[in-house]
């Protein structure tokens, strides 16, 4: 490929950065023993691409490149700053016949990283910027502008969390068979964190110029490909794909908010739902359920129904008193109230409703509101609807509420 | 190996258990204690009389000012440190679970600079 244009070879540098980052990192962590050391290393490695493989061509195999390029830097790095005799002991170990591009060892080495960047000892938004600095990749001002702080505030969260990571010695390492159920409990946590963040943000404003819906998926696909047989990661990844499927139908042509029953279901992404369906199929097979998986399931419920009264709500039902049972929480109480409405009618759902602890939350008033109306109670429904429009912080969804009352 | 603070935090105005429970706590506390040396990992550790007994001392050109009580005045205060050494920050918390679970307060870990040595 040599003498390939300048462009060509730049947006390939962009590509592989997207691919192979996170690899790249991990397989560096692995050899160096520092998540900042790695990072600088392939951050060099990156560079170097940049000003060679627009003259030379991309190479045949440009992950290998980088790590190979990012281990050499490192040595030279290492040699140039070694002051101290640990630094030329580093520098040495670096050089022990150990091939940086094994396929093996290099799987294993993102899942390290995965759990370092997502270790519990951090807090959850050091475990998410972390995550999408160093797994997914993303630039630190890109990650800033997601989640609304200044570029130098993420700067120092980043920053902060790997001089913990370096001196309070988090380990790199799959954790021990007693501690993965938890260890991988946060891990899933960061990305529904991630993925949340970019689908309630999708409802305002445009933010940013990353896809954090996108990259939340990605990390899950990623996880599912590190962890085949683990099904609460598959569940989350099934939960977030069916999630996704109904984007394009969340939002009517003003951008205004668009509930489920209402949603035009053929806007629907056909492929995501068949994917998300394919893997809770492999759950159920599984059968070793959990919180994501059932929430899964209930999403795929929805997806298998042509219309809204097509839904078979004894089934959402069925799924609810599971995922009750697994995770009880006031708010899943509340969704499997709305399932109780459907299945038992609007009464039966409203003392339901009336019993869960959440005054402060603003879509029990919208529920309540709803099952207010249907019972024909229509200024207790008014009156719940302004409830929920002073608590709510989204303007898209009090404007939502607001055309609910009116027709109330 | 790297070396681990931990530190036994509680609120200043917490009352003193009732006696019963205080010696449950202090056996507890013992088998702990017993389980870190026999797993190799006790450095040196110790409870503290109550801040009020403590001194502050600063040393300025010379010049020594002493101060009746605890430098930081603060809601929680320290009772006991206990310094460790473990491979990394799991082999610590793992440790710092059980002390918590035996002095029934929160364990603050906190990793020494350079493992410990300067």
């Amino acid at each position: 490929m040599s003498g390939a244009p300048a462009s060509v070879a730049a947006a390939d540098v962009e590509r592989v950065f997207r691919d192979d980052y996170g690899r790249a990192v991990a397989t560096l962590t692995r050899l160096l023993g520092d998540l900042g050391l790695a990072e600088e290393a392939v951050q060099d490695a990156f560079a170097a691409a940049l000003a060679t493989w627009p003259r030379d061509g991309v190479p045949a195999n440009p992950a290998g490149w980088i790590v190979t390029t990012a281990r050499n830097r490192a040595i030279d790095r290492l040699r140039r700053e070694s002051t101290r005799q640990q630094r030329h002991e580093q520098a040495w170990t670096l050089n022990a016949p150990e091939d940086a591009q094994e396929v093996g060892p290099v799987r294993d080495d993102r899942l390290r990283l995965i759990f370092t960047c997502c270790h519990p000892a951090l807090s959850p938004a050091a475990q998410v910027a972390l995550t999408l600095r160093m797994i997914a990749g993303l630039r630190t001002d890109q990650i800033a502008r997601c989640f609304l702080v200044p570029e130098t505030t993420m700067a120092q969260r980043i920053v902060r969390a790997k001089n913990k990571i370096a001196a309070a010695g988090i380990p790199y390492r799959v954790p021990r068979d007693a501690d993965l159920p938890d260890r991988l409990r946060s891990v899933l946590s960061v990305v529904y964190l991630v993925f949340n963040e970019g689908y309630v943000a999708s409802t305002g404003e445009a933010l940013g110029d990353a896809d954090l819906a996108g990259e939340a998926i990605r990390l899950g696909r990623l996880l599912v490909d590190l962890m085949p047989d683990e099904p609460e990661a598959r569940g989350l990844l099934a939960l977030m794909l069916l999630t996704e499927s109904r984007r394009a139908a969340r939002t009517d042509d003003d951008g205004a908010l668009v509930r489920l029953p209402d949603q035009d279901r053929t806007r629907w992404d056909a492929a995501l739902v068949a994917e998300g369906q394919e893997h809770v199929r492999w759950c159920l097979r599984r059968g070793r359920p959990g919180s994501y998986q059932v929430q899964a399931a209930i999403a795929a419920v929805h997806s298998d129904a042509d219309t809204a009264a097509d839904t078979d709500w004894r089934q959402v039902l069925a799924l609810y008193d599971q995922l009750m049972s697994i995770a009880p929480s006031p708010v899943i109480a509340l969704n499997r109230a709305v399932a109780v409405g459907e299945v038992h009618g609007p009464a039966d759902a409203l003392r339901e409703v009336d019993a869960l602890p959440l005054a402060d939350y603003h879509l029990l008033h919208a529920v309540r509101a709803d099952l207010l109306a249907r019972l024909g109670r229509r200024d207790e429904a008014r009156a719940a609807y302004d409830a929920a429009m002073a608590l709510t912080g989204n303007a898209a969804e009090r404007e939502f509420l607001a055309g609910r009352r009116a027709r109330a | 190996m790297p070396l681990y603070l931990l530190s036994v935090c509680y609120p200043a105005d917490a009352q003193q258990p009732e006696p019963e429970r205080l010696q449950r706590i202090m056996a507890d506390v013992g088998a702990w204690r017993d389980a870190v040396v026999a797993r190799g990992s006790w450095v040196f550790g110790g409870g503290l009389h109550d801040p009020s007994t403590a001194t502050t001392v600063l040393d300025r050109d010379g010049e020594v000012l002493l101060t009746d009580g605890p430098f930081i005045e603060a809601k929680e205060q320290i009772g006991g440190i206990t310094v460790i050494e473990a491979a990394d920050l799991d082999e610590a918390i793992e440790m710092a679970s059980a002390q918590s679970r035996a002095t029934t307060t929160p364990i603050e870990v906190r990793p020494f600079m350079h493992g410990g040595t300067g």
